[in-house]
């Protein structure tokens, strides 16, 4: 019973994932991301700088091309939806197949355009943590997209909320954290930080990189506070729990919602 | 074989199921007749389990349906607007079904021949006109030899010659002692395939009978005339 099951979300799977690849837009993506990480290396001598350049690419473009192009799929897909649910098989078999179909394209996405040139330039720790970084975020934003998509039957205000997620976690979030710190800025909020970002996949993941990286020294005492805390192996795994919660929450709270939505 | 209990569904303010009961058995040809937005394609949507009920609940072969999805198995359905991805061919969305439904040896491709659809194989869902896509949609709901047929306005949009192929289809399917569940507004094909009629209205049933009681009750032989006596009778008693 259970092996049908994964027999037909596989047989789904494949079937977004062939559907995502004839459309071009996630080509157009992966060669984006190689011709930018290629020219980064290139132009910096030093290719650890040029990492931190392609952090900042990195840390902007993945969410928002994850995030949107999955909320555009899954509208654009209603048709396909309504038809599978009319068959047998289990709504959350559905709902997750796409969610899986979406994941793994855009992360082989990720892993061929910013892994090989990362793969030439820094073979090392940084650059296996920024490429597993990579394909986390991808995945998180599929997800949250997901939530968004499930929530809005319209197609402009999901793909509205979709973008204006984003907008929040890379821009919105960050300025509320300097709001806050200048309005704390008598008390000690060095741990507090920790907490804070936990609440932001992307501002997670760079200070996972920063922490890599040399420049981690300039960031003063919080930059001490925070290499004492994430640069240790319980950190690491404080993070990593975090990343996939952020993955398992939304998809699991969308498919919950998905299986009693009206078709 | 279903059993629908106490099913009521809203859409915001509008209730498109009102406390609707009622049972189709194997070997019948129902028809569910109303006027627009009565709740027809809502009730066949919930027996599908494409709309959840607020409350009330429906079995098939006793088992409710809400957390059975395997008895979809055993019906093929054909929407009203048969919406197909943009960018599959016919052969394509044909194949996925088979692959979907994974019932190799018991195939029933009478009608993608009559239709001649083979010769179609390779246009893409986009490119259909509305009659094609029906003929794709009817395909499709008897492609798997199901126990249970629904079949939401089978015959709009599809030119005389089609629709005369499929209501034979039906008839056959129908001597073979399948279920047949139908909606329709031209009333006159109807004549010679149902068996029971289901009457809703604003969302409520307002009678399950059979045609002959029906024919009896008001006096008409045609059944469109029958249907349209039982409509005045209606407006009259608001």
């Amino acid at each position: 019973m259970v092996k049908l099951k994964i027999q037909k979300m596989i047989k789904i799977v494949k079937y977004v994932i062939t559907d995502i690849l004839r459309n071009k837009i996630v080509l157009v993506y992966t060669l984006f991301l190689m011709a930018s990480a290629f020219s980064v290396f290139g132009l910096e001598d030093n290719s650890s700088k040029g990492l931190l350049s392609l952090l900042n690419i990195i840390l902007i473009v993945v969410p928002l091309v994850s995030i949107i192009f999955s909320a555009i799929y899954v509208y654009n897909s209603a048709e396909f939806i309504e038809l599978l649910v009319s068959q047998p098989l289990k709504r959350k078999s559905i709902w997750l197949s796409i969610f899986a179909g979406l994941a793994t394209s855009l992360s082989i996405a990720f892993l061929i355009g910013a892994g090989i040139p990362i793969l030439i330039y820094q073979a090392n720790g940084i650059g296996f943590t920024m490429l597993a970084v990579g394909i986390l975020l991808s995945v998180i934003f599929v997800s949250i997209a997901m939530l968004a998509t499930v929530k809005t039957r319209d197609k402009a205000k999901g793909i509205g909320a979709a973008i204006m997620l984003w907008l929040y976690f890379s821009l919105l979030f960050d300025g509320f954290v300097l709001f806050l710190l200048f309005q704390f800025t008598d008390y000690p909020m060095e741990k507090p930080m920790i907490a804070v970002s936990a609440l932001n996949p992307i501002d997670l993941s760079r200070i996972l990189i920063l922490l890599q990286l040399d420049v981690s020294a300039m960031m003063g005492y919080t930059g001490a506070v925070f290499k004492d805390f994430f640069g240790t192996y319980v950190g690491i795994l404080f993070s990593l729990t975090i990343l996939t919660l952020w993955i398992a929450i939304p998809v699991w709270y969308a498919t919950r919602k998905f299986n009693t939505k009206d078709l | 074989m279903i059993i629908a209990s106490n099913v009521t569904k809203k859409f915001g303010k509008l209730k498109a199921l009102d406390n609707v009961s009622t049972f189709c058995n194997k070997g019948e040809c129902i028809a569910l007749i109303g006027p627009n937005g009565s709740g027809k394609t809502t009730l066949i949507k919930s027996i599908l389990g494409m709309v959840v009920p607020d409350s009330g609940f429906i079995t098939f072969k006793d088992k409710n349906i809400l957390h059975h999805w395997q008895y979809r198995d055993e019906i093929g359905y054909m929407p009203q607007i048969g919406r197909y991805p943009d960018n599959m061919t016919i052969g394509q969305v044909l194949s996925m079904m088979k692959d979907i439904r994974n019932k190799k040896n018991t195939l029933d491709e009478d009608l993608i021949h009559s239709f001649s659809l083979h010769q179609l194989l390779n246009k893409r869902m986009s490119t259909l006109s509305g009659g094609t896509r029906q003929k794709v949609s009817a395909a499709l709901a008897f492609l798997f030899d199901p126990t249970v047929l629904i079949l939401d306005e089978p015959t709009a949009g599809l030119d005389p010659i089609a629709s005369e192929i499929l209501k034979e289809k039906i008839i056959a399917e129908k001597e073979k002692g399948k279920l047949v569940l139908i909606t329709s507004h031209i009333l006159s094909e109807l004549d010679d395939l149902v068996s029971r009629i289901i009457y809703m209205q604003d969302g409520k049933l307002v009678f399950h009978k059979s045609i002959e009681a029906v024919r009896e009750d008001t006096g008409e032989v045609k059944l469109s005339k029958a249907i349209a006596r039982v409509m005045s009778n209606q407006s009259m008693v608001e």
